[in-house]
């Protein structure tokens, strides 16, 4: 799960990590407020939604008093923002944080992930901050400093003041960046974090530490721990398809092709996708009914594909193992019935009483294309969406 | 031969008392794995479809002589399960178990590593030696004996190139469902060094997905060390960058973890990928006749 910027900072703010003073609002009327809050000079006003690349995105305008900070939140307020990480169709912003203005003297980068390889959480620290990290990984690895946290031991002290003298810092910044990282850690396994960036993490002009920007995703897995966290989705940020789904507890994404998947098995869903593509075609979603799906999810799914209108047709390729294809093929002739879907259906399935499904699906009086195999299923719903 | 699990295996079930439990107990029972029993806290000293239930796991295993572990307990209390069938001394341990917090496996894995019990999973459908035992979910009437060994990061794909094979007429030794969690216990490397030093199993088919660089790992391993012939397939080649497709693992972040170069390295490592999830019993059936 993703948050706003806004959200990560007052999450942050809690475990002790330096962040700049500001508001939220959803409304231009509040912003002057806010700025006048802040001692009515310079403030910085970002558009909060979840993708980076904002700024260049015209979505971070730093502004003058109260009147501009008004102004700019109006004009910021509702419009369509397009960054390297929305996509073409760009993103809507719905509320933009009002900031107060900082003086920079160095723009550094802080990062935690959890690294895969040494099943460790990582914590990484750059003196090239304010720009994308993938790009200084690429060109400049060596700016790069890296601390494998032990799950037992935790962040320790030594760790922080070598990535601290790594970021050239000095003095007493050593043991206020040794507090900050410490602070940040202790937010990231609190709150079950998946990754945490701080980006630009500054030194303002009379040296002392914040965090000027703030990213945190969340494990989706440890959601059911942190109710508190729940609140801060923001489903106005996802594709409403994708929510909608969710409710169901199916694992849709939307995509952008025609051709509409349903499948169990998020491998098997995937390898789907891949096999539309081969066969020339362009896959409408990705969705995984799962293992043991019912008639009534069959249903949910279909409407949920339906209500996709580029879907020119849908392929349903299922492996019956646990899922029986004779309940399958019972959904799914309940939920055609139903809801009259108006596109080809092309069936694939294997495994468990197969032939019973096939049957059922014949006898059903409804126009179904089958096939046998996996490659054959895809050529024959690719030429049907065409 | 086969790897990990055989008729020698004395399975039992931690959570099989449960619906998921219940079922898979049986279906490994009748798929002629001898299970002995399980543990369901709270329930120790009572029966269960005619299997005795056990409060822990050191009391199942000292009574019964358990020397394997399928783990069917939900999300929150999985971590916990993995560390008591370790702490019990089980050479292995099968958690089916999908969607624990991946912080918990950190710590489990920080605390176990090293240890003597080899953990596959979790969120996996587990294994299968053909004609002898299973622990988990993979179904076993699509399995054939043979002399193929499977190692695969996602369920239905697996039955999927089970069902291949053996329309292919290649049946398989044992097939490992390692599973889609970002941090797993038996890696594709731990699997294909099992299956390097069985006899029987004289190719392997290698499951891959988008996510992490454990493919690129195994890449890098096989160059070195395995001298069987591999057929890989990697799912995701049109999955959309940052999106989490199903499995937790399965994402592609900050431009890595790519199809495209997992691909690539196990093709460098003279693994004959294949593009397509419907070529790969034909693939394998190819190699093995050269």
């Amino acid at each position: 799960m993703k948050i706003h910027e806004y959200q990560a900072k007052a999450l942050l703010a809690k475990h002790g990590v330096p962040v700049p003073q500001g508001e939220v609002v959803f409304d231009a009327a509040d912003a002057a407020g806010v700025a006048t809050r802040l001692g009515g000079g310079t403030v910085v006003v970002k558009a909060q939604i979840h993708a980076g690349g904002r700024g260049k995105g015209g979505g971070v305008k730093v502004v003058k008093g109260a009147d501009e900070a008004r102004a700019t939140a109006a004009k910021m307020l509702g419009m369509t923002l397009i960054t390297y990480q929305t996509g073409p169709h760009g993103q809507t912003v719905r509320r933009v944080l009002i900031e107060q203005g900082v003086k920079i003297q160095r723009e550094l980068y802080l990062g935690i992930v959890l690294d895969r390889s040494s099943e460790r959480l990582v914590l990484m620290v750059s003196p090239e901050g304010g720009v994308e990290i993938e790009k200084v990984a690429e060109e400049t690895p060596e700016k790069i400093f890296k601390a494998f946290i032990h799950p037992g031991l935790g962040l320790t002290a030594f760790q922080t003041r070598q990535l601290a003298f790594a970021l050239g810092l000095q003095g007493p910044q050593v043991a206020a960046a040794g507090k900050m990282m410490t602070a940040l850690y202790n937010a990231f396994v609190a709150s079950d974090a998946s990754l945490l960036e701080i980006n630009p993490l500054i030194v303002t002009e009379d040296g002392s530490l914040l965090a000027l920007d703030a990213k945190m995703n969340f494990d989706d897995n440890a959601l059911y721990r942190h109710p508190e966290l729940k609140e801060l989705r923001d489903t106005a940020e996802e594709d409403p398809l994708e929510v909608e789904a969710s409710k169901y507890s199916l694992n849709y994404i939307k995509l952008d092709g025609t051709i509409g998947c349903m499948v169990n098995g998020a491998g098997l869903a995937m390898a789907t996708m891949d096999i539309i593509k081969l066969a020339g075609g362009e896959p409408a979603n990705f969705l995984d009914v799962g293992g043991g799906a019912n008639a009534e999810q069959i249903k949910n799914a279909f409407r949920i594909l339906m209500a996709d209108t580029s879907v020119k047709a849908v392929f349903i390729n299922i492996f019956g193992g646990i899922l029986r294809c004779d309940v399958l093929a019972e959904g799914v002739i309940a939920a055609v019935t139903d809801l009259g879907v108006p596109v080809p259906i092309v069936v694939r399935m294997e495994g468990t009483n197969v032939e019973k499904g096939k049957q059922m699906l014949k006898e059903s009086g409804l126009k179904f294309t089958t096939a046998d195999t996996m490659a054959e299923g895809a050529e024959r719903v690719v030429a049907l969406a065409r | 031969m086969s790897v990990l699990i055989d008729t020698h295996t004395r399975l039992m079930v931690q959570g099989i008392t449960g619906r998921e439990g219940t079922f898979h107990a049986k279906a490994a029972q009748a798929y002629g794995t001898t299970v002995v029993g399980g543990v369901t806290p709270g329930k120790g000293g009572t029966t269960h479809e005619g299997w005795p239930v056990f409060n822990t796991v050191r009391e199942c295993v000292t009574a019964t002589g358990a020397n394997a572990s399928v783990i069917f307990v939900p999300p929150p209390g999985g971590a916990d399960a993995i560390l008591e069938a370790a702490d019990a001394g089980l050479p292995l341990a099968v958690c089916i178990t999908e969607g624990i917090p991946v912080l918990d496996m950190m710590r489990v894995f920080g605390a176990i590593r090293g240890g003597s019990t080899r953990v596959i999973g979790p969120n996996c459908p587990g294994l299968i030696t053909a004609g002898q035992a299973k622990a988990g979910i993979i179904p076993g009437h699509i399995c054939k004996e043979g002399r193929v060994g499977i190692v695969s990061k996602s369920g239905t794909l697996t039955y999927e190139a089970i069902h291949q094979l053996t329309k292919n007429g290649l049946g398989q030794t044992t097939c490992i469902g390692i599973g889609g969690d970002p941090l797993i216990g038996t890696s594709f490397i731990d699997a294909l060094s099992l299956f390097a030093d069985d006899p029987q199993t004289e190719a392997v088919v290698m499951i891959g997905e988008i996510g992490g660089n454990a493919e690129q790992d195994a890449a890098a391993w096989i160059t070195q060390h395995f001298r069987k012939p591999v057929v890989g397939f990697i799912a995701g080649q049109t999955a959309p960058p940052g999106r989490r497709m199903g499995h937790a693992g399965a994402i592609i972040a900050g431009g890595k973890g790519t199809a495209a170069e997992k691909m690539a390295a196990l093709s460098a490592a003279g693994v004959r990928v294949v593009k397509s999830p419907a070529d790969i019993g034909a693939a394998v059936k190819e190699l093995l006749r050269a």
